[in-house]
């Protein structure tokens, strides 16, 4: 069994969503203009957006269910796919229209993706800019257990540990979903600490940044502590930095514990017990270094099998480190994504 | 095991802490609302001196937002990282500290014991009308 927990399908422009999206606010695309949506998260035309192999002619690549099935299932071995849509709906402002974009999001993936091929599942995508709504696109679309997960991005407009956010985490465990983040900004803030770089290559390695911000944050403001069983899964986030991370908060938790009184558990605990990283992008050299991270980590079952397709991390077909041996590889494909995924059906 | 004094109880008022030196070695009596505690004087992460910490109570939570503050003026915060232990104990709070600080029994004695007894209590200045606080170690 291999589940692939991170796959993008590429939406084409706002024209594939109208059909399910509300009249309104088709005439009002329209009529405003909104062709398309960009972010510079992934820019169509930078290497990394897409594999030279995975890239068409014309045209986003993975825009449909056939395209990524014979690009990204089967060439690698993968039973199921998760679907996580980065068309940027997480742009908009305005509540109504976010929503709007997030909900015709969800019903394209449903309708293109999933409805057309058994071994797709899904994130639900939601935008932060109104919790009540997220919250009722969780249950709007929670019923359908071919939705896995909720998601939202790395670059929040605030920390994901805030209590503002908790009505989302508490819907994830009313309905077995886990809480994915994935790589890449709502530009609510500047991408990095220090405020606006000038360069892609920038963007794109800040975004472990963002991902160690939340890390801490949901440590400290007590999210694994006040929600257990909840799973929080990195998407794209890489994770080599992680035990360096751990290591850090650990030693000044020690001191600063009493700031934070709910941490019952180390940070490396918690980890263990409710963190996962998606496999690729594999941000370390092939070497015997990279296998020793995962002792770091403390455990073999926090790194889940992903591809990041179409995104340009590796060739061939065989994104595994080769200090990777097969016991290992085979908890990433399979038995670490369904003891994730409580809808997998690998969990209690 | 030897009896040590460190102050006649009279003069070593709840609220104040006194140093001695046990066995070559620095040590910190606490009076708290009357009990003593006392502590070699090393933080066992990296030595700070306990003395100098701040005597604060217990903060526990059983989830976040929430705040149980018990136990006040029973837990020493090292001054060097903020490390926190139980003066009763020696033990830490924290989950990432497997570090304990080294307790020590206090106990008051009467003065005539202090008097009686082949210990220390006879380099103090022995007023055998008073009660004598001293250190086991």
């Amino acid at each position: 069994m291999q589940i692939d927990c991170d796959i993008h399908p590429g939406t084409p422009d706002t024209a594939a969503l109208f059909p399910y999206l509300p009249e309104h606010w088709r005439d009002i695309s329209a009529m405003r203009g909104i062709a398309d949506l960009h972010s510079t998260n992934y820019p169509d035309m930078t290497p990394l957006a897409a594999r030279a192999d995975w890239r068409p002619a014309k045209g986003r690549p993975g825009s449909d269910a056939a395209t990524v099935a014979a690009q990204c299932l089967e060439p690698f071995g993968s039973d199921i796919g998760i679907l996580n849509p980065l068309f940027p709906v997480q742009s908009f402002y305005s509540d109504d229209l976010a929503q709007a974009y997030a909900s015709a999001l969800n019903d394209w993936t449903r309708g293109d993706f999933l409805d057309r091929d058994p071994r797709f599942r899904a994130s639900i995508v939601v935008s932060l800019e109104n919790i009540e709504m997220a919250v009722a696109e969780i249950e709007r679309c929670a019923p359908d257990r071919r939705f896995v997960q909720v998601m939202v991005l790395a670059g929040t407009a605030r920390p994901l540990g805030r209590r503002n956010h908790w009505p989302i985490y508490e819907a994830c465990v009313r309905h077995d979903l886990a809480l994915a983040i994935h790589a890449g900004q709502e530009f609510r803030n500047a991408p990095t600490a220090l405020g606006w770089p000038s360069y892609y290559l920038e963007d794109y390695v800040a975004h472990a940044q963002s991902f160690q911000y939340q890390l801490t944050s949901l440590f400290c403001e007590g999210v694994f502590n006040r929600y257990p069983t909840l799973k929080v899964v990195l998407l794209e986030s890489g994770w080599t930095w992680v035990p360096a991370l751990l290591w850090r908060i650990a030693k000044y938790w020690g001191g600063l514990r009493f700031e934070v009184p709910w941490t019952d558990r180390s940070p490396e605990e918690v980890v263990r017990d409710q963190l996962r990283f998606s496999l690729t992008p594999v941000d370390g050299p092939d070497t015997d270094q990279l296998r020793r991270v995962i002792d770091h980590l403390g455990s073999d079952q926090l790194i889940l099998f992903s591809t990041d397709y179409p995104h340009s991390q590796f060739e061939g077909a065989d994104p595994f480190p080769s200090t990777f041996d097969p016991a290992l590889r085979s908890i990433i494909s399979g038995d670490a994504p369904l003891a994730t995924y409580a809808r997998l059906g690998g969990a209690p | 095991m030897a009896r040590h004094v460190v102050a006649a109880a009279a003069d070593f008022p709840p609220g104040t802490r006194r140093m001695i030196t046990v066995n070559e070695r620095a040590v910190v009596v606490f009076n708290v609302k009357g009990e003593y505690f006392g502590l070699y004087n090393k933080c066992p992460h990296n030595g700070g001196s306990l003395a100098e910490g701040v005597l604060t109570g217990l903060l526990q939570s059983s989830s976040p937002g929430d705040y149980s503050y018990t136990r006040q003026g029973e837990i020493i915060r090292c001054p060097w990282h903020g490390w926190e232990f139980d003066i009763r104990t020696g033990q830490s709070f924290c989950r990432a500290i497997r570090a304990k600080a080294r307790p020590l029994p206090v106990r008051v004695e009467p003065g005539s014991s202090i008097v009686e007894g082949p210990y220390k209590a006879e380099t103090v200045e022995v007023r055998v009308e008073d009660d004598y606080v001293v250190v086991d170690a």
